[in-house]
């Protein structure tokens, strides 16, 4: 059996969770083996029952007072006891915070292996499995062994699929019994997104700007982003000189972003930031040096000094749209 | 208050990554080294608790006689004492990683230091396994919080934040406690030539950990295929406008 971390907001699984159960179909239909899915909270239920379109054969449902708000020792615990207790081979989760954090504890504390951000799995013996390093800039093939495999599956590395065969999903309600010990650790207060803004992992826009931005230029680029009612990105060289807030970086150690056209301005390409990008269907890029390595990402580029460029284009989107 | 800190040594990549010939290792014959940004943000914040509520701060490393460097660029900007957990300079797995972390952490505690917090980075730069610091915190019996970008320390109390959906989650752990920390949690300072000075006289404690390889175990690393792009030139500075505006109009983003 192989067991699925889904994570979901009460309503629906995640985009990674899907992206993970994809994986985890594949991996179940070549194996023979049945799907199940893992779930928590109080609403896991209602989440639960549309996973049949995800190939879920078993859908685990777990809700406890002190553990429906996000516990993630008392959730990886959970997860594995119930994956020893009902023989999962492999215990998979998306390669998110959440799925990466959980796992992480269910493997310690089956003192297990686990392989984090997998891209390919090759089930057999041995159990080979091809990891992102460097946020995906470099490949790992490795191998994965132990009982069960714990690993996560890198973040829009597939595109989620619905299953060939949709299947029914038995729901099966289990009360988790979290310690004392595990429950230090969990949410005790949620500060809520700032109402308005366009969240930099969500948004269908992102207007990137980067050193050649300079400290002050940055009210163009934040021009350019609401009119098309898209997100600001930044690179880190921007964030390490405190030009601007660090929730704004694009990159291996910032945001991964997946927009429609991410219009990168001013930015030279280092991989630390085209691995935050690389997700965006279309690239833009504006740059003075044409043979930026930003250019050899891009679908489109426009060859010039963002300072000119940038306020042209909001001038344009004024004109045409009458605004 | 004791912190201790635990960092990787990584190469200093940039733009291309070319692979040694056996295909373990990038080849570094021409990089400069660092440690990831995650941990340069612990270091800093360990020096800062340090300097706010007292006592002392220990950087610890598990890589080579080399990664010494790394030890002092961390002392230089104000960790007290550093050990370092001599490899052959060969990759450990996270699991092998975690238990000489372990070892070293009970050998200290043996030894008369006892830490308050251990501070991480969220995930090693280069191997990126997102695990070692639940590891190590799961075999101390430890609470652990991962992915902090703000963290304040008060009456043996940590309240620490992290991202989430836009917003924040916020947790809060009695010490001692294992903190995973991100880039963004505050600004690294840069070392000064007094610190610089004072870090070549601080101690470094040795020891050789015994390998024990767990997984996953690496094969062979290799690149990723390069998708192969024709960039279309819309034009030129700032004449460049209209053909973006049409781009933009075609792919939905503007409605004209």
């Amino acid at each position: 059996m192989i067991l699925v971390f889904v994570e979901h907001d009460g309503l629906l699984p995640s985009r990674s969770s899907l992206e993970a159960l994809t994986v985890a179909g594949r991996l179940a239909g070549s194996t023979g083996v049945p799907l199940e899915a893992i779930l928590f909270g109080q609403d896991a239920a209602v989440v639960a029952v549309g996973l049949g379109a995800a190939g879920v054969a078993t859908a685990l449902t777990l809700s406890h007072e002190s553990l429906d708000e996000y516990a993630p020792a008392a959730w990886g615990r959970s997860l594995g006891s119930l994956a020893a207790e009902r023989g999962a081979t492999v215990v998979l989760a998306a390669g998110s915070d959440r799925g990466n954090e959980v796992l992480a504890y269910a493997s310690a504390m089956a003192d297990a292996a686990m392989a984090a951000n997998c891209t390919e799995i090759t089930p057999g013996e041995p159990f080979l499995v091809t990891r992102q390093r460097w946020g995906g800039s470099l490949l790992e093939d490795a191998r994965l062994d132990g009982s069960p495999r714990f690993l996560t599956i890198a973040e829009h590395a597939v595109e989620p699929e619905t299953a060939t065969a949709p299947t029914s999903v038995e729901l099966i309600a289990v009360r988790p019994e979290p310690t004392a010990a595990d429950l230090r650790v969990r949410v005790v207060g949620r500060v809520p997104p700032k109402a308005g803004l366009v969240s930099l992992a969500d948004a269908r826009v992102v207007v990137g700007g980067g050193r050649g931005v300079g400290a002050d230029g940055f009210g163009q680029i934040e021009e350019l982003a609401v009119l098309l009612g898209g997100a600001v990105g930044v690179s880190r060289v921007v964030t390490s000189a405190g030009w601007r807030p660090h929730a704004e970086q694009v990159g291996q150690t910032g945001t991964r972003i997946a927009p429609d056209l991410y219009i990168a301005c001013g930015i030279s390409g280092a991989i630390q930031h085209i691995v935050g990008c690389k997700a965006a269907k279309s690239i833009l890029a504006i740059n003075t040096d044409r043979d930026a390595p930003m250019m050899s990402k891009a679908s489109y580029a426009v060859i010039g000094d963002l300072h000119q460029v940038v306020p042209a284009i909001s001038a344009e989107i004024r004109r045409v749209t009458g605004r | 208050m004791n912190v201790l800190v635990c960092v990787k040594r990584v190469p200093e990549t940039g733009g291309r990554v070319t692979l040694t010939d056996d295909a373990q290792d990038i080849d570094t014959r021409f990089l400069g080294f660092t440690v990831s940004p995650h941990e340069e943000c612990a270091v800093e914040e360990a020096v800062r608790i340090v300097g706010a509520n007292g006592g002392a701060a220990t950087v610890l490393t598990l890589g080579p006689e080399a990664a010494t460097d790394q030890l002092r660029d961390a002392m230089a900007i104000g960790m007290d004492r550093a050990i370092l957990l001599e490899t052959d300079g060969r990759d450990w797995d996270p699991v092998a990683t975690a238990a000489a972390i372990v070892d070293a952490v009970r050998a200290e505690t043996e030894a008369g230091t006892t830490y308050d917090l251990l501070l991480f980075g969220n995930e090693a730069a280069d191997s990126g396994d997102y695990q070692v610091a639940i590891r190590v915190a799961v075999a101390l019996g430890l609470p652990c919080i991962s992915g902090v970008k703000s963290l304040e320390i008060h009456d043996g109390v940590a309240t620490a934040r992290r991202e989430a959906a836009g917003g924040w989650e916020v947790f809060e752990v009695p010490l001692p406690a294992v903190v995973s920390v991100r880039e963004g949690i505050n600004l690294p300072r840069y070392p000064s030539v007094p610190g610089r000075l004072r870090a070549k006289k601080k101690e470094i404690a040795r020891s050789v950990p015994a390998p024990r390889p767990s997984g996953p175990t690496k094969l062979r690393l290799r690149l990723p295929a390069e998708q192969e792009r024709s960039v279309e030139i819309l034009g030129t500075g700032a004449e460049a406008a209209p053909a973006v505006v049409e781009l933009l109009v075609r792919l939905g983003l503007v409605s004209a």
